[in-house]
């Protein structure tokens, strides 16, 4: 059964801009990698190889990074925040 | 010394004797390294960035600290690089990717701060596949490593320039990380000592995540001694990890000379027959075999009948967590960012579709889809399930045999180019390595021999989950009795 991946949804979901040279090379080379992957009976999931639960340490206050630290790497620091462009469209 | 080798060739060990003895300075040993930087690395390219000022400004602490008699640790005074995907405080760190381009982190990754505070002295940042996402190095942004035994073929990755700057001088040590056989498929390739402990033995607080259930922080050395020297330095709980195990560490040179008479080795026969498998690695493993069974090892045929849906469900599982992990990288808080965008959507897109590589983009795309609805089942969810008959696979085969022997990698170096367009292909070289990545369980590979072209071949030694001891006594018997001793012509003309 070959397998469908619509590409053009995938990469919105992924936040990712394809070129159209891209989306040409990946959809196959997809498909041959999730063709491989479809297998397997039913057993119960691993989802870390080493079991642990609730992993707690103390809830007291450290050191940590300063303001200025944190926002050191940042493309477009202002005033002590991390700016982007605008997320709410305007009326 | 023993010999008048430059000393970043020599076994750590043997330089921390002589560094006490007062025959050598932290100094001497660190310039050694870069002077063979210096030599090799415009043809190698190991180093995305040497550090020698802080290498310099440590080894004349180490050298200070020495004079006034202090105690050290064995790994003081001793040269070692870092993956580039190891934050490091104050040194761009860029994880072979153009999207952190420039990241500068504002704190030590746990690994690098325990060996800092022991006195280990850092020679750079080594380059890797783009977010340790390859097999062959070739997905850095910035260039392949070429492997120092043959400059036209790949080093093995993604720690790709950790295992070359090891297999050349160019440090004496150094980490990697494991997540599909990142550390042991290069060490293989490179003909050099690499391991991958337990998950959660060492702690992974700032290493950059790819796949956060199979990443491990793993080590590079040129002999099993030292391998046990700097996993002792570095392993133990971290409360900053939450997936570090609390188990106490240990000294793991304790029992390194046991020996491995009457020791129980599995082989999974069906490995051996493999598609793929090079006759020359196959032949230089079955002589590894019988330097087991002469040490009084016994052999015992294991199965571990669904390994052959390991490396699908790697593929799914991994690209899964890194499609999650890397969805930090969306130009806001750090890195790139695509200037010009109307909204911060548009923002987010165009600066992951200028920043990422192709492989990045590839496994992104595969593992957002694993992970959308209606697919998440078929997809995520039976890569997990598939992972559970795996752990049962081990668990049924450490009943018969206290370890598991296979090949590293089905190939000796390839070359350059190769297998760039065919991932499938490249995937194909992890193949007997992603099994305990998916297990957890400690894994080593030591170098067995070469094959016809010269090329060295990796001997894999699998154990129980914490049961690193076992497997670092038996790489250690067998590397005592292999005596590999082959360095890369590039280094070993005229000595």
């Amino acid at each position: 059964m070959a397998v469908d991946i619509d590409l053009e949804h995938v990469a919105r979901l992924a936040r990712l801009a394809l070129t159209e040279e891209e989306k040409a090379r990946f959809g196959p080379q997809l498909e041959v990698i999730l063709e491989h992957a479809r297998t397997v009976g039913e057993v119960a999931a691993t989802s870390h190889p080493v079991p642990r639960a609730n992993v707690y340490r103390p809830d007291e206050p450290r050191p940590c990074l300063t303001q200025e630290e944190a926002l050191a790497n940042a493309p477009d620091p202002f005033e002590g925040r991390f700016r982007v462009p605008r997320i709410v469209e305007e009326e | 010394m023993a010999d008048d080798r430059p000393f970043s060739d020599h076994p750590g060990h043997e330089l921390a004797e002589a560094l006490r003895r007062g025959d050598v300075t932290a100094t001497e040993i660190l310039e050694s390294a870069l002077r063979r930087i210096d030599e090799v690395d415009g043809s190698v390219r190991a180093y995305l960035r040497v550090t020698a000022d802080q290498g310099r400004a440590q080894a004349a602490a180490v050298d200070r600290r020495l004079r006034a008699g202090d105690d050290l640790p064995g790994v003081a005074g001793i040269p070692i690089a870092l993956k580039d995907l190891f934050c490091t405080k104050g040194i761009t760190t860029t994880a072979g990717s153009k999207i952190l381009e420039p990241y500068v982190p504002p704190y030590d990754c746990t690994p690098w701060a325990r060996l800092s505070a022991a006195g280990a002295v850092l020679t750079g940042k080594t380059n890797c596949d783009e977010f340790a996402m390859g097999s062959s190095n070739e997905n850095s942004a910035y260039g392949p490593v070429h492997n120092p035994w043959r400059l036209s073929a790949v080093p093995g990755g993604s720690s790709g320039g950790s295992a070359a700057a090891v297999a050349c001088g160019e440090a004496v040590w150094a980490l990697g990380s494991d997540t599909g056989g990142s550390v042991r498929q290069p060490a293989a390739l490179c003909g050099v000592v690499g391991l991958k402990p337990t998950y959660g033995r060492i702690s992974r607080y700032g290493l950059i995540a790819f796949a956060s259930s199979l990443d491990h922080v793993g080590t590079f050395a040129r002999s099993v001694r030292d391998t046990a020297t700097l996993l002792s330095a570095i392993a133990g709980h971290d409360p900053m990890d939450a997936t570090s195990l609390p188990d106490p560490s240990r000294d793991y040179r304790v029992g390194l000379e046991a020996g491995v008479d009457g020791l129980r080795v599995g082989v999974v026969e069906d490995w051996l027959s493999m598609e793929g498998t090079e006759p020359g690695v196959r032949d230089a493993f079955q002589a590894g075999l019988a330097a087991l069974e002469r040490l009084g090892a016994t052999i015992v045929p294991v199965k571990l009948p669904h390994a052959d849906y390991a490396l699908s469900a790697y593929y799914l599982i991994a690209p899964a967590e890194a499609s999650s992990n890397l969805a930090r990288y969306d130009g806001v808080r750090y890195g790139l960012r695509e200037a010009g965008s109307g909204s911060v959507t548009e923002m987010n897109t165009r600066t992951r579709g200028a920043g990422f590589g192709d492989e990045v983009k590839r496994r992104i795309i595969l593992g957002t889809y694993a992970l959308s609805a209606g697919y998440y089942d078929a997809y995520y969810g039976q890569a997990q399930k598939v992972r559970t008959l795996v752990i049962r696979d081990f668990e049924q085969a450490f009943m018969e045999a206290d370890v598991i022997a296979a090949p590293t990698s089905p190939t000796t170096a390839f070359e350059i180019g190769e297998r760039v367009d065919d991932p499938l292909a490249m995937y194909l070289s992890d193949v007997f390595t992603i099994p305990a990545d998916l297990a957890g369980i400690p894994a080593i590979s030591i170098p067995c021999g070469l094959d016809a072209k010269g090329l060295p071949v990796g001997f894999q030694l699998m154990g129980k989950l914490l049961d690193e001891p076992t497997v670092l006594r038996t790489a250690h018997a067998l590397e005592a009795e292999l005596a590999f001793a082959d360095r890369p012509a590039l280094v070993s003309s005229g000595s």
